[in-house]
């Protein structure tokens, strides 16, 4: 059943996130994000990591995604030109990327060989209750420094964005 | 068979990563680049879930959390420097935001 679960949002995932890539609109991609991040939510609970897999959807495909598609629309983003591209791309880019594929690939199967193997409900340590718990105890100092941040975020998002006075 | 090799996550996880570095490489479009970084992110993600899982530890759903907190900053401010250079170009393609290379 696990390995079911994992596999159909695997495939999924994998599936919105060549979408992301190859689709020309940049709507259609914001969409096809959308789907990799809820399929990722699902990867998240099977992990037993449920705060996180709900702070996804909300955040991540609720949130940031909304942001996007507001200033795809904004801009009236049309579908990308294809322009000449430089030789050296062309033939060097898949390669490249195959090979830090494989070997990021060929890493994890060295470094985790069989035997761990993730299962439903194998680890429940990851509720809001624990989640707040260490939020507000160990990891109180970065948690206010990342409120700072976000103020910076918002200051530097409205002077990016504000009309200049004449 | 009822679980899931670690290993599958973590190679799920690096597929999504090479993904990005493709939207990010060998795409024209700033919004697709930036929508590109934050399927890096998200891949990264499902790699500390996994570790958090194996070492059952919390650790690592609090370094997704704050990952995501920057993610979302990073989304408001970069969408607010997109808006910017389209006003001054009135473009969206990288390859005309090139006044660095003169």
């Amino acid at each position: 059943m696990d390995v079911i679960l994992f596999l159909v949002f695997a495939i999924l995932a994998v599936a919105c996130a060549i979408n992301v890539v190859v689709q020309t609109h940049p709507i259609s991609s914001a969409l096809s994000l959308v789907g990799v991040m809820c399929s990722l939510a699902v990867l998240y609970l099977l992990l037993g990591a449920e705060f996180i897999a709900a702070a996804q959807v909300i955040v991540y495909a609720g949130a940031i995604m909304v942001l996007f598609v507001f200033v795809i629309m904004l801009l009236n983003a049309g579908a990308e030109v294809r322009k000449g591209r430089s030789v050296m791309a062309q033939t060097l880019g898949a390669p490249l990327l195959v090979a830090l594929l494989g070997l990021m690939a060929y890493f994890v199967q060295r470094l985790f060989p069989r035997g761990d193997s993730v299962r439903f409900g194998g680890f429940t340590g990851g509720s809001a209750l624990d989640i707040g718990r260490a939020l507000f105890t160990t990891y109180l100092l970065p948690f206010e420094v990342t409120s700072i941040l976000i103020l910076i975020a918002i200051i530097g998002a409205v002077v990016l964005a504000r009309k200049e006075l004449e | 068979m009822n679980a899931v090799p670690i290993s599958w996550f973590l190679t799920l996880s690096a597929v999504l990563f090479v993904l990005g570095v493709a939207g990010f490489v060998f795409r024209r479009n700033i919004i697709t680049v930036f929508m590109s970084i934050e399927l890096m992110l998200n891949a990264v993600n499902l790699s500390f879930v996994t570790f958090s899982y194996q070492l059952k530890k919390v650790d690592g759903h609090l370094f997704t959390f704050f990952v995501m907190v920057v993610a979302a900053a990073e989304a408001a401010v970069g969408l607010a420097i997109i808006l910017t250079v389209f006003k001054n170009r009135s473009s969206l393609n990288i390859d005309d935001v090139d006044t660095m290379k003169d």
